[in-house]
């Protein structure tokens, strides 16, 4: 195995020019966002050097405990994530559909990953079991976010439609079929796409990481293919989850269309 | 066929109580914004009163499932959807929709001959003009073949000629296959030609007109 390069403080420092040349051509475009980037790159900063401290800590100290409260605030951070970034109004109803599917869901595809895929052991290990939680659940998270955007936005442009089918006779689940599959189509599109680039477009980050890190590139490709799958097995079990319920708080219980 | 009592939605309809009888034609008129639709949305459980009861064939609303009630009760909405897709696609959909076995292209042409729509099967649907929208509509309704036919305002895009031809067909299609036929019409005309019974709502009340 070759030395891993490290990387000097200076030098990490001296990359925090390309934010400079941001911000320089902002400023002289005149656009109003030097806030925005100098705010974003000291948050992702921040973020990542705190990440780096736990995942240190973590990774001396594995204990099942600490792992699954760390999967715990992965998933409450992405659903909050999700009713940020849906700039339409969510209904209670849906917002907790939401949180359903990305829980079952990721956790699902999660479990099977570790236990069957590269039956890891101890299950917990957190070199292992946080870095796949974290792509399982933030590509679910991706997902379900347009999911959620095509479902509403679907609902309410095609409201004639569904109330037309209702009319004749149809159940809520016929009803709104275009849609829900429309917003399911949307939601793995980019997953599907991604497979398509994969390794000739671009490299993955995590197999470049562990390119980087000294491992072969036959193991790091067994694992991103193995990733990938299990990546398109967790958008998609999440997005079926959550359409199938989803359209559902859009009618009562007396089959009516409310919106 | 239909009993309402002390019906209340919203401050848009109050109805102390209402008869429609069965295997007759009802017209349903009255200004614009008076309530006409919402009565008709009301009868197929797409709506529900605040207060009050339905009754169909003496059986309460809330005992009969909304599903079932609207492949018996079929609506036809004032300006109804035409789903992407060929003419044939959207007279078929109903079926699909209802759960109810198909359709053959014979029974398919009859229906187009019936509405007057001169179009091909396979004609894209979305680049028929108003009224023939209208009218693909209707027959997609009349091969569904439902109990009660609540057409809201069935001809409002027709020229005079063909809402004539199309309107003598349904009625007499309706009398002789004994169906309840409730209309919403702009028209008191067409409404006093071919009614048994005329509902006016006013203010959200009605007011009855009986005739024969
Ligand atoms: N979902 C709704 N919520 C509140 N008001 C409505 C709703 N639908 C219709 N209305 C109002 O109710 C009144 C009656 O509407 P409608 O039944 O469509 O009248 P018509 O069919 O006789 O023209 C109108 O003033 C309309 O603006
Ligand atoms: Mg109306």
């Amino acid at each position: 195995m070759q030395e891993i390069i490290q990387i000097q403080f200076w030098q990490m420092a001296a990359a925090y020019i390309f934010v400079l040349i941001l911000m320089i051509i902002v400023k002289v475009k005149g656009i109003p966002r030097e806030k925005e980037i100098a705010l974003s790159t000291v948050r992702m900063t921040l973020q990542l050097i705190l990440t780096g401290f736990v995942l240190v800590y973590l990774f001396e100290n594995p204990h099942p405990l600490l792992v699954l409260l760390t999967l715990a605030i992965m998933q409450l951070f992405a659903i909050s994530n999700i009713f940020k970034r849906v700039k339409t109004k969510l209904s209670h109803k849906l917002k907790k559909i939401i949180a359903l599917a990305m829980v079952t869901g990721t956790l699902t595809s999660l479990l099977y990953f570790i236990l069957v895929v590269i039956n890891l052991s101890p299950w917990y290990e957190p070199r292992y079991f946080i870095p796949l939680a974290g792509m399982l659940i933030g590509n679910s998270m991706t997902g379900i976010s347009l999911g959620v955007t095509r479902l509403v936005e679907g609902m309410n442009t095609q409201k004639k439609l569904v109330e037309t089918a209702l009319m004749l006779g149809a159940t809520p689940k016929a009803a709104s079929r275009q849609i829900t599959d429309n917003a399911f189509d949307a939601a793995i599109l980019p997953t599907i796409n991604s497979m398509v680039g994969m390794g000739i477009v671009f490299l993955p980050g995590m197999m470049t990481g562990q390119i980087l890190a000294g491992i072969s590139p036959i193991t790091a490709i067994e694992y991103q293919i193995a990733i990938m799958l299990g990546i398109v097995g967790s958008v998609a079990l999440t997005v079926i989850l959550f359409v199938q319920l989803g359209y559902k708080t859009f009618f009562n219980h007396e089959q009516q269309f409310e919106i | 066929m239909f009993r309402l009592e002390g019906v209340r939605y919203k401050n848009i309809l109050d109805i102390e109580s209402l008869l429609i009888p069965a295997g007759m034609v009802t017209s349903v008129v009255g200004e614009s914004g008076s309530g006409k639709t919402t009565l008709l949305k009301l009868l197929n459980k797409l709506i529900s009163p605040d207060r009050g009861s339905i009754f169909f064939n003496d059986k309460p609303f809330s005992e009969i499932n909304s599903i079932e009630l609207r492949r018996k009760v079929v609506m036809l909405s004032q300006s109804p959807a035409i789903f992407p897709g060929t003419v044939k696609h959207n007279l078929l959909i109903g079926l699909k929709f209802a759960e109810k076995p198909g359709a053959t292209d014979q029974d398919l042409a009859t229906i187009l001959k019936f509405i007057h729509l001169s179009k091909d099967f396979e004609d894209d649907a979305e680049k028929l003009s108003g009224g023939e929208k209208q009218r693909l509509a209707l027959g997609r309704v009349i091969l569904l073949d439902p109990q009660v036919f609540m057409l809201d305002e069935p001809s409002s895009s027709l020229d005079e000629e063909t809402e004539k031809l199309v309107m003598d067909k349904l009625v007499s299609h309706s009398r002789q296959k004994g169906k309840t036929l409730i209309m919403v019409t702009h028209a008191k005309k067409i409404a006093q030609a071919y009614s048994d019974k005329i509902i006016e709502i006013k203010n959200g009340r009605e007011a009855v007109t009986c005739r024969k």
